[in-house]
This record gives C-alpha cells, sequence and structure tokens, in this order.
C-alpha cells in the first residue's frame, strides 16, 4: 500500500525498521507514524469495541479523536496516529478496557518553563503568530502535538488560492517548510514538538497549562508552563457522519486520508468513496487520484457542489462522477468497510425511495465539514458561543483576537473554520497585539490596519460569506456584553 | 442554478471565447467562472493581459493583449488556464498535468473532455516542467479546440 512514485512528492524511505504487532513480525520505515507502518502492512482494525466487539480502526489521523489507541510497549492508550515508528517497538491491539501503565511510567516530576508568549499550535496560524511575536521582540514558546511544524499544510499538495502576499500559487507543503524556516531563523522562538499541552491551571500571575512531551522511548516529560499571554491556534476536528457502518475499519475523515497519503507515503485502500464536495472533498479526491487510488464517486447531498469550480473541474475531467443531491445510506463489510449504498435525497434530506444504489469500494472518506477545538481554551474561562458559521462553539474575540480573558487569544481554524490564508493574516493580528501588550508598548496601528483590511478582500467574495459572518455574529455579540 | 454548479463541468456558453484571428495566434482560455479569493494568473502575465479589480473577481483576459506565454497556466492553482492555437485544421492545446507518467514528446495520448470522456488519441508535441506542474501540449484536430482538457497516459 505504499505509495512508490508521486508527480508531487517523493518519500524518504531510507532506514527500514522492524516491529510487532501482537507478537507478529511487521517491517516499516523511519518517519512513519506506527498508524502509518500498520496501514502499509494492511492492518486497518486497531482495536475493539466495548459491547459488541466491532472491529475499529483509525479516523482523523491528526491525533484529535481516540479511534487509533493502542499499547505501545506496553504504554496503553498511545495515539497511534502521531506516534513515531522506532525500532523493535511492540505494538498490541487494545480492547476498550485498556490496562493502567506500570507505575514506572506514572511518577513524573515536572519541569517549569516561564515564557513571555505561549503560542498552542503550530499550523498557519501558531506560525504566523509566534513569527510575528518573536519580530517584535518577546520570548515565545511554540508546541504542537505532531512531529512536524506545519498544521494541515504538511499535508496539501496542492497550489494554494488567495493573493500573492498569503503565498498563492504555492503549494501547502512548500509554504508550511518556508515558515519552518522562518522560524528556525528567530532565535527568541523555542519550538516544542510532540508536546500536547493538556491543561489549564489557576495560578497568581500569569497563565499556567500543563504539557506533556513524548520521548523517543515513548515515555513521557511533564512541563509546567507559565506566560504573560497565549495564543490558541489549535485548529480543528473532522466531523462524523451518522450512519449504519459508520465504525467499520475503512472509513475515514478526509484529513486522515490526506495525512497518511501525503505525509507517509501510504495509500488508504484502492477504491474510496468520498462523502462531501466542499473544497476539502474535491482537493482530497484529486490527491487521491494523483496517489493511484481509484475514486468511485464524490457524493453531495446539496444540490449545489460546495467547493470552487475550478477544484471539481480537475476531478471531474478525470472521469470521477460528482452526484449532488445524493447521500450515503450505509456502509457494509465485515473486518473493514467492502462497499456502500448511495442514495438521493429530496428536499428535506429525506431518501428517495427506488434511487439507492450499490458502490463497490474499501474506503469511505468523510469530507462533511470541520469543528473548531476549544476543549482547551475552554479552560481558561473565555466565553463560547455557538456560532454555526464558524462549525460549531468558538470563543467570543476582539479584532485584535482577543477572548474575554486578558492576555488570552485565538486565532485560525481554532477561532471559526476557514482557511489557512485567513489563518495566517489572524495569527499575525494576534502575535502582534499580544507582542505590544507583553511590551506595554502604545499600539502602531498601521500594520494591523493592513492585516485588516487584507481579511476583508479575502472575506469578500462569495465563497467568503460563512467567515465573514461568523466573525459579523462575533463581533455584535462581543460589543454586546460590552 | 448553472448546470456546472451541478456537476462541475462546464459548458462553452459559460465562457468568453477568443475569436479565430486570436487563436490562430495561439492564446490563454480561462476556465476560471466563479468570484473566488485568488489572484496569482493576474500577477504571472508579463503583459499584463489578465485583469481584476479586486481579488474576489472573475479574471478577465484581453486577447489581444495575450501573447500566450503560458506563465499563467503554469502558476494557476485551479489548474483552469489553457493555451489554444490553431494552424489550418489543426489545433495545439497546453494543459497543465499533474500525474504520472509524464509523457514524453512524440507519445499518443488518450484526450479527455471536461467530463473525463475520451475523446480519441493525439500527439505530444511538447513537455514542460513548471516546477511540479508539468504542461503538456498536444496537437489534434481544431474540432476539439474547445472540447479536450485533459489527458490519459497510461492506457496510450
Ligand atoms: C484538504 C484541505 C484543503 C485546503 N485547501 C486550502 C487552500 O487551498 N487554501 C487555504 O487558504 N486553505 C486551505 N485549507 C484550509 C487550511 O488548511 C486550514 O484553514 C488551516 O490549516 C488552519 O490553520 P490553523 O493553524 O488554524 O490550524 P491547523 O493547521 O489545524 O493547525 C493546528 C495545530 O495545532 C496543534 N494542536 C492542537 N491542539 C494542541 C494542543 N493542545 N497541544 C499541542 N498542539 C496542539 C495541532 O496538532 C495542529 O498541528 C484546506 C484544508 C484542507 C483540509
Ligand atoms: S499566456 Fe502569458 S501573456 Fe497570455 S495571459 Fe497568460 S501569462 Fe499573460
Ligand atoms: S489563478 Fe487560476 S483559479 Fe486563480 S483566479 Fe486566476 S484563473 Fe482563477
Amino acid at each position: 500500500m505504499r505509495i512508490k512514485k508521486h508527480p508531487i512528492l517523493e518519500f524518504d524511505r531510507e532506514k527500514k525498521l522492524r516491529f510487532y504487532i501482537n507478537g507478529k513480525e511487521l517491517y516499516g520505515y523511519e518517519g512513519e507514524t506506527i498508524s502509518a507502518a500498520l496501514f502499509a502492512n494492511g492492518v486497518t482494525t486497531f482495536s475493539r469495541s466495548l459491547k459488541y466487539n466491532h472491529p475499529r480502526g483509525f479516523f482523523c489521523g491528526i491525533g484529535k479523536c481516540s479511534s487509533c489507541l493502542m499499547t505501545v510497549n506496553g504504554i496503553p492508550n498511545t495515539r497511534t496516529c502521531i506516534t513515531p515508528l522506532k525500532d523493535g517497538v511492540e505494538v498490541k491491539t487494545q480492547d476498550a478496557y485498556a490496562d493502567l501503565p506500570e507505575t514506572k511510567h506514572k511518577r513524573h516530576k515536572k519541569k517549569v518553563i516561564n515564557t513571555d508568549l505561549l503560542v498552542i499550535g503550530g499550523g498557519p496560524a501558531g506560525l504566523s503568530a509566534a513569527l510575528e511575536a518573536a519580530k517584535h521582540g518577546v520570548n515565545v514558546l511554540l508546541v504542537d502535538e505532531n512531529p512536524i511544524l506545519g498544521g494541515q499544510l504538511i499535508k496539501q499538495t496542492h497550489k494554494f488560492f488567495g493573493s500573492r502576499e498569503e503565498k498563492a500559487g504555492t503549494r501547502g507543503v512548500e509554504i508550511a517548510q518556508q515558515l519552518r524556516k522562518e522560524v528556525e531563523k528567530q532565535e527568541n522562538i523555542r519550538v516544542f514538538l510532540k508536546s500536547t499541552v493538556f491543561g489549564y491551571y489557576e495560578c497568581e500571575q500569569n497563565h499556567c497549562f500543563g504539557m506533556v512531551k513524548r520521548r523517543e522511548d515513548y515515555t513521557e516529560e511533564i512541563y509546567e508552563l507559565h506566560c504573560k499571554s497565549v495564543i490558541f491556534a489549535c485548529g480543528a476536528m473532522e466531523n462524523m457522519l451518522a450512519f449504519p457502518g459508520n465504525d467499520l475499519p475503512g472509513v475515514y475523515g478526509a484529513g486522515g486520508v490526506q495525512t497518511l497519503m501525503n505525509v507517509y507515503g501510504v495509500k488508504p485502500g484502492r477504491r474510496v468513496l468520498m462523502v462531501g464536495s466542499g473544497n476539502v472533498g474535491l482537493i482530497v479526491s484529486y490527491q487521491l487520484l494523483q496517489a493511484d487510488v481509484d475514486v468511485a464517486y464524490i457524493v453531495e447531498g446539496l444540490p449545489k457542489i460546495g467547493g470552487y469550480h475550478v477544484h471539481a473541474a480537475k476531478v471531474r475531467r478525470c472521469g470521477v462522477p460528482i452526484l449532488t443531491s445524493h447521500t450515503i445510506v450505509e456502509a457494509y463489510g465485515n473486518e473493514r468497510v467492502e462497499g456502500a449504498r448511495i442514495a438521493k435525497v429530496g428536499k428535506n434530506w429525506s431518501i428517495i425511495p427506488g434511487t439507492e444504489m450499490d458502490v463497490k469500494c474499501d474506503t469511505i472518506c468523510l469530507a462533511v465539514g470541520l469543528t473548531p477545538s476549544i476543549r482547551l481554551l475552554s479552560q481558561t474561562g473565555a466565553e463560547i458561543r455557538f456560532i454555526r458559521e464558524a462549525g460549531g462553539h468558538v470563543a467570543l474575540h476582539n479584532k485584535n483576537m482577543e477572548t474575554t480573558v486578558p492576555g488570552v487569544y485565538v486565532a485560525g481554524d481554532g477561532s471559526g473554520i476557514e482557511e489557512a490564508s485567513t489563518a495566517m493574516l489572524e495569527g499575525k493580528i494576534a502575535g502582534f497585539s499580544a507582542a505590544y501588550k507583553i511590551k506595554n508598548k502604545a499600539f502602531d496601528s498601521k500594520p494591523l490596519k493592513l492585516y485588516h483590511e487584507e481579511l476583508e478582500r479575502l472575506r469578500d467574495g462569495p465563497f467568503g460569506v460563512k467567515g465573514r459572518k461568523a466573525k459579523e455574529k462575533i463581533a455584535v455579540q462581543w460589543s454586546d456584553k460590552r | 442554478m448553472k448546470e456546472y454548479e451541478k456537476t462541475g463541468v462546464l459548458s462553452i456558453e459559460d465562457l468568453r471565447l477568443p475569436s479565430e484571428e486570436q487563436l490562430k495566434k495561439g492564446v490563454a482560455v480561462i476556465e476560471c467562472v466563479q468570484n473566488i479569493p485568488c489572484n496569482p494568473c493576474v500577477d504571472a502575465c508579463p503583459v499584463k493581459a489578465i485583469s481584476m479589480r479586486n481579488i474576489n473577481d472573475i479574471p478577465v483576459i484581453d486577447y489581444d493583449k495575450c501573447t500566450g506565454c503560458g506563465n499563467c497556466v503554469a502558476v494557476c492553482p485551479g489548474l483552469a488556464i489553457f493555451l489554444v492555437k490553431t494552424k489550418d485544421d489543426t489545433v495545439f492545446i497546453s494543459i497543465p498535468y499533474e500525474f504520472l507518467p509524464i509523457p514524453n514528446v512524440g507519445d499518443r495520448v488518450e484526450m479527455l473532455d471536461r467530463r473525463g470522456e475520451k475523446k480519441g488519441k493525439a500527439e505530444v508535441v511538447r513537455v514542460r516542467r513548471a516546477g511540479k506542474t508539468t504542461i503538456v501540449t498536444i496537437k489534434t484536430e481544431k474540432r476539439f479546440a474547445m472540447v479536450v482538457r485533459n489527458i490519459r497516459v497510461k492506457d496510450a
């Protein structure tokens, strides 16, 4: 299932590693995660469900759900989708009730780090925020759970939209590389990878967080972080869809599929049914074709294709049918997806009898929207509201991206689902505002004004309506509070 | 609702086509018809043939200015720009192509229309790498000038 040749990417597979799944010997490569190596070996069942013993596989592929938990070298509940493979590692499928880890993994001595600004999340929003703040002379600690900086960008092989300032025409993977290089050059940015910020704690001054860093040997280190200000750039989670069979291995989030094939060079399957025709669904379909995976259909519940026509045209002229007003009825299969049934939907999303169709496929890819990640942020006490256009619950924030808790900022998809271009601008605004506050300097509003104007331009068209509306609603609710 | 919003397939009526004369010279045909926040094609053009008032505008091309250099084809993230040049009964169509294998000059490849339906074989006359995107020029009958928009190399 490994991709050998790819039109855009090269996969470096220099060092072969041996590992075990339930005692059986398998091979993977350095640079792969445990999940990716398992996939490459055709292993798609990672655990069994609590009550019915159903097979369970991975879903989100970016460490945000719990579908890929396995026992690794005796440590239960390891998120294998973001855990790098090491030579000789022993992986075990775990049942719903994982055993508690041995005591040697429990007693940690914490280390303490003080910084001016903590940036949680190293996607386009977090990277831009860290760079902007560092340029204004504050010390930044940048934390990301993944082994590589870049967030969603690291798997986006397509050229980006937007304007030249936001690097349009450049591929997402290349934007991530450029931002990474800039971060490396900044001496006042300290980066922690494979590290999760897990909790917000009360403390006298400043803000205080708990962080866990995963070591090479899968054991963990605990840190206590103190900062004057914090920017939450945690991104978003893939949405699930309710249908019979949605828990079968083979039903994956579009982001997870993209990560597997574009970051680790592993195909998710041979033939895919894509659910959702927004830009994510269209782009991932195109990338599946580039990885030499068949796309049977793209189904879309609404009467109209959701994403840009240019993206739809790219997959369409490769012969992939896009079925609007269609949905998935069920997925079937024993140990994994063997096919799906799709059908036409009427006005109120009811299935029109007699329109059902069988689709043979081994993978069903869900591209049905994202929900902002705010669980950690909500611990700070920042006021949260449900804003439909933002994709779910988000923190109220002002124009400077500061929430109702002073010194707590948000940026990017975590403050409302939009694009990398808007995420970078919001990151810059948050980084700039936080730096000025930390330095106690009077605001130089000129650069901020430019960033805001650019944001407005990007949100101006018909495809920017959602983002624009979300931010308008947030602004109204913010001013109602004052 | 436009048909392409349902199917992803444009029809000729959705486009503003060049004249016979302009086609002889060889010009860029831009199949980008929605207001999306994108403008690299405008920046890429050395003779300022593509214009837009703001980033969400639909790109408008001045076929008289366009020299058919192909810079915009290489940069367009939507892979929505094609070069079309006619000569007598034949047409040269340049297509942005991001799949493997990359064809060689002289190869015969399958032509596909906007639906991905096969339209017969054509000869590859030029292959140009522009970063990771390849621009492949095929030579075929003139009647395919506004029909063929993709190629398949594998089946050739
Ligand atoms: C298929 C696809 C195509 C797209 N195409 C485009 C496009 O053409 N143009 C465009 O502008 N946009 C595009 N986007 C959208 C764009 O990728 C996102 O809007 C953007 O990545 C959001 O950036 P972000 O920094 O907010 O979040 P992310 O990129 O998601 O980054 C968030 C990061 O935070 C980390 N994190 C979260 N919580 C914690 C924690 N507690 N501790 C440590 N780390 C944490 C995560 O691991 C992640 O790395 C596309 C998206 C997809 C999925
Ligand atoms: S082909 Fe060259 S001259 Fe014509 S619009 Fe494109 S960039 Fe401009
Ligand atoms: S670069 Fe391509 S997608 Fe972007 S506006 Fe120009 S033609 Fe449209």
